[in-house]
This record gives structure tokens, C-alpha cells and sequence, in this order.
């Protein structure tokens, strides 16, 4: 099978990559670039495992072709922490114990940093909703909310 | 002597016996005991049982020790989750 | 036993694995890749119970990258009909037994390649009858999955499907049901649930002709699945090292093998290391699921609110293989009150559905649950407040359980009366909502554990045990080391070993990892300690009985001993190159008296009369856990629990059709609860000390799985006035009640 050539950013950095015409992105990101962040909850779309961004829109990796990333600029739960400091939706996260197994939690970071890009204060029904699409067995959630409701007003510069 | 409570649908195996009184310093020689008074226990003995000696439940340690006085308690093996 | 003062235990500490797993570095299960690596892919029966004619492979393993073809011929049939039974569930032999049933195996050099080669292999079925209920198969006459392995004792009133029989109690049901004021009777539904844990499993197998194997798997056990691999591979256990890998949740489902077998199979035949990953739909429709049941239960009870005899029939199904479960439901189903009267009974039956496998506190939710609705009907007719009637029936120390044995200290009493107090209960209720309340009960349990401690000579320690970390218990059993060993936290770092590294653990379950790593790792610090006290008693030229190891150091016992300043656990690290080498410490054991457990659940949920539709609006959870050792972890299971257990009773469950296949074998169509279907899950934490530990812990992971499901129906059925008796209490089965 051929393969098609891809050029593309992944969290900054340039990067290049064959792929076959079917392959995902998520499949892509893990296999080819050895970026195992994404998790493959189920590859249909449902659980938010595998989400990251795309031109800064948030997506399900397992629901976008590799080769449809040519030219777009790719941002993976890698790319979130700086310099060693973490994002506040990962101190956050970290600080309410609110990740049990942590397999949702790559899905979790990168969501919950898009929704602070768009609203710098959501009430606990935003956050909720915003989240409905990354599925958590473990936690039942409540933490993950608090840890997002509580990231948002640390990067407001008020203390929750 | 310890008290030995045969519980439940284990009966089934003791010809309906449901108490005997067996003189015991561990579980290991008690479940001989047991093997030897009731044959059709035999095997589920073998299988695996667990055992509430004075209100704690033990899976089986064969040298948990038993005093003259306790109340065994036998049962189908636990498992867990 | 008096509460203890501690300086770790009951803090919030960063977990040590928490910065891998906030910036996606944690390595699971599907994550680790090996050069030369094959993918593998599983061909599954479309079919519920077929004969398997003929499978021919030849197409396959002639596609270009095809490496290796397997089907049931390759793997010998076993002496041990347990595991004989469980390499069956990984590779069928003769006949499929299920919708999703492993039929054939390939393994090629990518995963487009491996697809491809699985549509090239054809399978002659010839379809059998097959049965998915329980009360069908347990039906004389239903078709047997598997012959001669029918529950001793048992008559031709039932199948050859019903494979076990238990049943437990004492004194006369007659007696006291002719005691009772009102007597209510009724029969209970339950769907097959999924533990739903987000990641499939996954595996990296290596074995080579020489009888040597490396494996890397998501478990919960990696103990077991050596012990399962090695006797289903036919090699010794010692060449197989299996390690586990990061594990994205499991809940009892990752306490078997599924996949392992076949990767190693394949790799065996290939010669190359095997990667095989489960896509979603693979495990709804072949890992292990639990058990759906049908139930009678009948209570008696006074005008007063005194149960005068109960009694539980419970029947549950399993799957295609004979198991044990429903034993746990028949002792767990009363195991909240103090009973003169009690029997209950239960049935394991074998479908044509795959296997089941323990789902926390297996067995206990749906019996609990049944038990918990008659109790609250029976309140509701009598006008008694649920709390009051539950605590006046509670059991607590000294109560002679309905399945044995006598409970020790227990905290049932203590839960209900912070539930009464608490402002939840009694907070006013708006339109169309009910509040529902209901007790559970787990066992826990010890179990086999190996725990190895080195101290390092700049006072640092590095901890081994063989237990995966599901749920943060890396945290916990380092706060355990740390509060032993008198240090701070920072000073310890525990890894889990592979099974190389440390010595026999048994599986992750049963919620017995903090209770049971937890004593090996203090009696291990305690190795060391006696050690440390040994060489500054050599160092000082006293007698060592007369040093004692205080806030992490060694000190002279008293003034006789001798004047010596305390020698910290760093000193005495620093010099034992010169006092006689490495210091460490290890402890190998089967700890018991794990503490049972109990729960009581709040609930105010309002049901949509317009659409059925429930919606949780306010959840307190209350539990005795012995001590918490890291509380936010503990509040984690307790709110994760109670939320598996809301999904249970509102949305979850398998639906077969007439042809026996799973119909909703996805996310999209089994829904688990999403963070918009929820309120916050509000904890109470009760700490009544476990007799059986130092440190008063008892297993916590179980209970909270088992009230949610009466708290939730009950809740429904008191917000719509009519009982229901059926989960998952799904929209148009609400609206049907209401009618
Ligand atoms: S793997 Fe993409 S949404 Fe589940
Ligand atoms: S922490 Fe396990 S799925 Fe979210």
C-alpha cells in the first residue's frame, strides 16, 4: 500500500511522516511519532482518551486522518507543561488527587486547557458539559471538576 | 474443642450436619479432621474453603492457630473483586 | 483498638506517579512498542453458540506480512480444568460459546496488514441453540453449554447450566415470617454490567523457541497471569517475567487473562514479539463482563421496623464457563442486619455470553440491592423513617452475621447515624424528587503479598512490592513506609516489581492492596529497623535489646543503656558499608483480618414524568474505612464506586437480541455516566479502626459500588410513587411504572 507523506507541526516542533490513507491521527501520533500521550479509549469518538487539538480546535484524534493534518499545527498533552512547570489544569489535577488510574487524564488536560482558553471562568455546569465527552471510570468526576473550576481561578489570579 | 460451624449449602455434604466439635491446634489438622469425619467435604476441602475463626475471616492459612474454645466457622471459598 | 496519633498517614501528598500521568509520559499497557514488533488481530465469532466446522487459514497466512496464523489447534488441552476453561475463553476449541468468542489469530507486520489478513480466514459454523437468560437456561431442557459440570447435589427441577449452589442462614424463616406485621414479596431484574474501564487491554509478548518469555500486559495481577500464561504455554513460570504496565483502570475486569495467551502463541510461531490491543467493541463482547441476576426476596417485619426473618433467592448468570460468584451475593445479601431468622440462597448459571469476571464487590450490588428495595417498601407501608428501621435492625460488634461468622468492630451503626445527622437528610425535597437511602457491605480480603525495602546509604529507601497500583496505592504504601520507618515521604520511592524482582502477590482485588502491602511494608520497615538498631548497637558497643528505633532514628533505650545522641536512619545509612553492608528489609506473608466494610448511601433524584428521564441531583456517601491513610484517594473510591453504581442502576447494561448477539457492544450505546449527568459525590469518611491492623486500615475500594443501586431505585420509587424492580432503571421503563 502507498503511502502518503505528511508535513505538519506537532506541538511546535516541524515533523514530518508517512502514513497509510486510513490511518488516524491518533494512530499516527502514537505508532509514528512515538507520542503516546493520546489514549485510544475506543476509536469511535466516544470517551475523549485521545483528544487534542487541531489548529486550535479540540478533536478526537481517533476521529481525524492523519493525512488530513498536512500544514495544521498539532497540539498533544506533550506539549502542555513548559520548562518543567506544569499548566495549572495539571497542578491542579495533581493537587485535588483527582486522577485514580490516569488514563482519562491526557484527555482531560488537554480539554480542560482548551475550555480555560475560551472562558477564563465557567461555572461547574460549563466545566461539566464542557467534559461530558471525556469519560472517567474511576473518579466520578468530582475532582476533575474541582480541579478545572479551581485551575481557571488560579490563572484569573484569584484564590478559589 | 472447638466449635465447627459446617455453613450453609456445605451441609449438603455432611448429611446435614450442621455443628461438630473437633479438637484442633490449627486449621491445617481441623480440615483433616474434617475430611476424614465427613467424605463428601473432602473434595470442596481440597478446592478450597475459607474460614471465620472467633468473627475473622482466613483464607485458608493452614497454621492459624485455634483455641480450645473458638467458634470455626466454615465456609465456600472468597473470592474478591 | 484506640485511635493512633500519626505524622503521614491521613495527609494529601502528591501521588508519585502523578506528574508521568498529567503530561501523558506514564507508559499503559498499549504504549510500549519494540522493534521488529508484529500487530496482532483476533477473528471473534459472529455467533452466539455455533460448532466450529472447519477453519481454513490458508488464504491468511499467504497474505504478504503475514507472520503467524493460530486458531484453537495450537493450544493443548489442559489438566487444570480452570485454566483449561480460561485458555478456552482466549482461543475457542471446538465449539464458539459466545458472540465475540476468539476463534482464530493472526499476527503481521502492521495493523492494516493483520485486518486484512482476518478477513481471509473462513470459519464453517454450524449453528447451535443458545440461551442468554438466566431463568431460561437454568430451565430444564435449555441448551447446556457444557456438559458434567453441573452443581453437585442438584436435581433434574434444574439445568445442567446451573453450576453452583449456595446457600446460607439460620434459624426458621416459618417462625419469623409468622412474627412479621407485613410481609412483602417480590422478584427482581438485573443487567449485565461492564466495569467499563477506559482502557482495553493490552500486551507486548516475546517468547522464544527456548522456552524464555518477556511479557508486558495491563493487569491487575501479574503473578496470575504468569501462573495462567506458563501453564496454558506449557513453559516453567520462572522463564516467563511478566511485568505490568501503568493500568488504566480494571475494577476486578483485569484479574484474568484475554489476550495474553494469544500474543504469546503467536510470537512463539513468529518467532518476533507480538503486540495485541483490544478495540472497544472486542471488550464488551469478550472480556468479563458481571453477572445479571433474577431474585426473589421476601422480608418480614414489624410494626416497629424489627425484621422478623428475611429470605434472598438469587439467581445470577455468568457466562459460558462454570464460575463462582453468586456465593458472595448469598452472604453479602443480609450482611447489614442482626437477623434471628435468615436464609438466603443463589444459583450460578451458564449462558451463552462470555465469561464473567469480578466487577467490585462482585456479587454483593445487585443481591444488596434487591434486599434494600423490600426494605424500603416495607418502610414506606409500615410509615417508618428508613435510617431509624435500618439502624434498629443494624448490625454491629457481637451481631452473628447471616453468613457465618461474628463481626468484630464495625461501623454500620456509626454510618447511619452521621447519614441521619447529616443536613442532607434532612433537606426539603422539591417536585418529582425522591430520596433514597440504602446500606452495603464488602469483605475485603488479605491474600499473599511479597515486599522487599532497601535503605540506601544517603538515607533514601527504595520500596518493591507486587501489587499494580490501580488507584494511587504507590502513594499510600509509601505514607505506610514512611510513617513505619519514622522518615519524611520524600525519602521513599516504591516501584512495582516485575515478576522477577520480588517475590509471589496475589491479584489487585478484593480491596485488599493498602491492607495488605500496607503489613508487609510496615513488617518489612521493621526488618530494617531491627537491623539499623543492630549496627548502632555495635557502633556504641551496647547490647542490641538495649537500643529502640524513635522518630526515625535509633536511640539508647534509657539512661542504663548507655549516653549516646540519637543516630538517625541517614547516619546509620552512611557508615553500613562499614558496619556490615546494605541494610534492607523484606516481608513475605498472607496477611487476614481484613475488616469488613460497610456503607450507607443518600440520594435526592428527580424523575421527568413527561420523559422518564432520571436526574441525580444531591449524593452523600458515607463509609467506615478503618483510617483513611491518604483520605482523598479514599474519597476517590468511594465516589467513583458510587458513581459505577449510579450508572448501574440508571443506564448501564448488555442487551442481547433474539440471535444472541450484544447489541450495543460501544460506548455510544452503553453509556456509562458522564461528568454532565452528575452532581458532586459528597464523601463522609468514618473511621472505625480495624482490629486487624496496626494501623486500623480496612479495605475501602468495594463497598461503595453496592448501596447506589437500592439508593438510587429507591429514590426513583419514592419520586414516582410506584416501586420499580428492575435496572437499569432506563426512561421508558419509568414510563411504563408511571403508566
Ligand atoms: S479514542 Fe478517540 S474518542 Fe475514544
Ligand atoms: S482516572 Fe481512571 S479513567 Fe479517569
Amino acid at each position: 500500500m502507498s503511502k502518503i507523506h505528511v508535513s505538519t507541526y506537532v506541538n511546535g516542533d516541524a515533523v514530518e511522516f508517512l502514513c497509510e490513507p486510513g490511518e488516524t491521527l491518533l494512530d499516527v501520533l502514537r505508532d509514528r511519532l512515538n507520542l503516546t500521550g493520546a489514549k485510544e479509549g475506543c476509536g469511535t469518538g466516544d470517551c475523549g482518551a485521545c483528544s487534542v487539538m487541531l489548529d486550535g480546535r479540540l478533536v478526537a484524534s481517533c476521529l481525524v486522518l492523519g493525512a488530513e493534518v498536512e500544514g495544521s499545527a498539532v497540539e498533544t498533552v506533550e506539549g502542555i507543561a513548559t520548562d518543567d512547570a506544569l499548566h495549572p489544569v495539571q497542578k491542579k489535577l495533581l493537587e485535588h488527587a483527582a486522577l485514580q488510574c490516569g488514563i482519562c487524564t491526557p484527555g482531560i488536560v488537554v480539554a480542560a486547557k482548551a475550555l480555560l482558553e475560551k472562558n477564563a471562568d465557567p461555572s461547574e455546569e460549563e466545566v461539566r458539559y464542557w467534559l461530558a465527552g471525556n469519560l472517567c471510570r474511576c473518579t466520578g468526576y468530582d475532582k476533575i471538576i474541582r480541579a478545572v473550576l479551581d485551575a481557571a481561578a488560579e490563572m484569573r489570579g484569584v484564590s478559589a | 474443642m472447638a466449635r465447627v460451624v459446617i455453613f450453609g449449602s456445605l451441609r449438603a455434604f455432611t448429611g446435614g450436619v450442621g455443628e461438630v466439635e473437633i479438637e484442633a491446634k490449627n486449621t491445617r489438622v481441623l480440615l483433616q479432621k474434617l475430611s476424614e469425619q465427613f467424605e463428601g467435604l473432602r473434595e470442596t476441602i481440597a478446592a478450597g474453603v475459607s474460614l471465620a475463626i472467633d468473627g475473622e475471616v482466613f483464607k485458608e492459612a493452614w497454621f492459624t492457630p485455634i483455641d480450645e474454645d473458638s467458634e470455626v466457622v466454615v465456609m465456600p471459598l472468597m473470592v474478591g473483586g | 483498638m484506640s485511635k493512633q496519633d500519626f505524622k503521614i498517614l491521613g495527609t494529601r501528598p502528591i501521588r508519585p506517579d502523578g506528574l508521568d500521568k498529567v503530561t501523558g509520559k506514564a507508559m499503559f499497557g498499549a504504549d510500549k512498542s519494540v522493534t521488529g514488533m508484529l500487530h496482532a488481530r483476533i477473528l471473534r465469532s459472529p455467533h452466539a453458540h455455533a460448532e466450529i466446522v472447519s477453519i481454513d487459514t490458508s488464504k491468511a497466512k499467504a497474505l504478504p506480512g503475514v507472520k503467524a496464523v493460530i486458531t484453537g489447534a495450537d493450544f493443548d488441552e489442559l489438566k487444570n480444568r480452570w485454566t483449561g476453561y480460561t485458555s478456552q475463553n482466549c482461543m475457542a476449541q471446538d465449539r464458539a460459546l459466545y458472540d465475540g468468542h476468539a476463534v482464530a489469530a493472526v499476527a503481521a507486520i502492521s495493523k492494516s496488514i493483520a485486518a486484512a489478513a482476518l478477513k481471509l480466514i473462513e470459519v464453517e459454523y454450524n449453528l447451535l441453540p443458545h440461551v442468554t437468560d438466566v431463568d431460561e437456561a437454568m430451565k430444564p431442557g435449555a441448551p447446556v453449554l457444557h456438559v458434567g459440570v453441573k452443581a453437585r447435589k442438584l436435581g433434574d427441577e434444574v439445568s445442567g447450566n446451573t453450576v453452583g449452589y449456595y446457600s446460607f442462614g439460620h434459624g426458621d424463616l416459618e417462625t419469623g415470617f409468622a412474627e412479621a406485621d407485613e410481609v412483602i414479596e417480590r422478584s427482581f431484574k438485573t443487567a449485565a454490567t461492564h466495569q467499563g474501564y477506559i482502557e482495553p487491554h493490552a500486551c507486548l509478548a516475546d517468547l522464544g523457541s527456548d522456552g524464555r518469555g518477556e511479557l508486558w500486559c495491563s493487569t491487575q495481577g501479574h503473578y496470575n497471569v504468569r501462573l495462567i500464561c506458563a501453564e496454558i504455554l506449557d513453559i516453567e513460570e520462572s522463564q516467563l517475567r511478566v511485568t505490568a504496565s501503568e493500568i488504566g483502570g480494571g475494577f476486578g475486569g483485569k484479574t484474568t487473562v484475554f489476550i495474553e495467551p494469544v500474543a504469546l502463541m503467536l510470537s512463539r510461531k513468529s518467532g518476533k514479539p507480538v503486540k495485541a490491543v483490544m478495540t472497544r467493541d472486542e471488550v464488551f463482547r469478550a472480556s468479563g463482563p458481571t453477572m445479571s441476576s433474577s431474585m426473589d426476596i421476601k422480608i418480614g417485619m414489624s410494626k416497629d421496623g424489627r425484621i422478623t426473618a428475611a429470605q434472598a433467592k438469587l439467581r445470577y448468570q455468568g457466562g459460558a464457563f462454570p464460575y463462582q460468584m453468586v456465593m458472595m451475593g448469598a452472604m453479602s445479601a443480609f450482611a447489614a442486619y442482626d437477623l434471628d431468622h435468615v436464609q438466603s440462597e443463589g444459583w450460578d448459571v451458564m449462558t451463552n455470553r462470555p465469561k464473567m469476571i469480578s466487577y467490585r464487590a462482585p456479587g454483593a450490588p445487585m443481591a444488596v440491592y434487591a434486599v434494600e428495595a423490600v426494605v424500603d417498601e416495607l418502610c414506606q407501608k409500615l410509615e417508618l423513617d428508613p435510617i431509624d428501621t435500618r439502624l434498629k435492625n443494624a448490625a454491629r460488634e457481637g451481631t452473628k452475621s447471616s453468613y457465618g461468622p461474628t463481626f468484630k468492630a464495625i461501623g454500620l451503626v456509626e454510618a447511619l447515624e452521621a447519614a441521619k445527622a447529616h443536613p442532607h437528610y434532612s433537606a426539603p425535597l422539591a417536585e418529582n424528587t425522591g430520596r433514597g437511602v440504602s446500606c452495603g457491605f464488602w469483605f475485603n480480603f488479605g491474600g499473599q503479598v511479597s515486599v522487599s525495602m532497601a535503605i540506601n546509604a544517603d538515607g533514601t529507601v527504595n520500596l518493591i512490592e507486587g501489587n499494580p497500583d490501580i488507584g494511587g496505592s504507590r502513594a499510600s504504601i509509601s505514607m505506610m513506609a514512611a510513617e513505619a520507618l519514622g522518615i519524611p515521604l520524600d525519602r521513599i520511592r516504591t516501584i512495582v516489581g516485575d515478576t522477577a524482582s520480588v517475590g509471589f502477590s496475589d491479584v489487585t482485588d478484593g480491596s485488599r492492596v493498602t491492607f495488605a502491602v500496607g503489613i508487609a511494608t510496615i513488617n518489612a520497615a521493621n526488618a530494617a529497623i531491627k537491623e539499623m538498631c543492630k549496627r548502632a548497637a555495635m557502633i556504641w558497643e551496647i547490647d542490641e535489646d538495649a537500643v529502640e528505633w524513635v522518630d526515625g532514628a535509633a536511640q539508647p533505650t534509657g539512661h542504663n543503656a548507655g549516653e549516646f545522641p540519637p543516630m538517625s536512619l541517614a547516619e546509620i545509612a552512611a557508615v553500613s558499608g562499614k558496619t556490615g553492608g546494605p541494610i534492607a528489609g523484606h516481608h513475605e506473608g498472607a496477611p487476614d483480618k481484613a475488616g469488613v466494610s460497610f456503607g450507607v448511601h443518600l440520594v435526592d433524584v428527580e424523575v421527568d414524568p413527561e420523559t422518564g428521564f432520571t436526574a441525580v441531583k444531591r449524593y452523600t456517601a458515607f463509609q467506615d474505612v478503618g483510617k483513611a491513610i491518604h483520605p482523598a484517594y479514599v474519597e476517590g473510591q468511594i465516589q467513583g464506586g458510587a458513581v459505577q453504581g449510579i450508572g448501574w442502576a440508571l443506564n448501564e447494561e448488555y442487551i442481547y437480541g433474539e440471535d444472541g448477539r450484544l447489541q450495543n457492544p460501544g460506548f455510544l450505546d452503553y453509556r456509562i455516566p458522564v461528568a454532565s449527568d452528575l452532581p458532586m459525590i459528597d464523601p463522609v469518611i468514618i473511621e472505625v479502626p480495624n482490629p486487624g491492623h496496626p494501623f486500623g486500615v480496612r479495605g475501602c475500594g468495594e463497598t461503595a459500588i453496592v448501596p447506589p443501586l437500592a439508593a438510587v431505585s429507591n429514590g426513583v420509587s419514592r419520586a414516582i410513587g410506584k416501586r420499580m424492580f428492575e435496572l437499569p432503571m432506563s426512561p421508558p421503563k419509568i414510563l411504563k411504572a408511571i403508566g
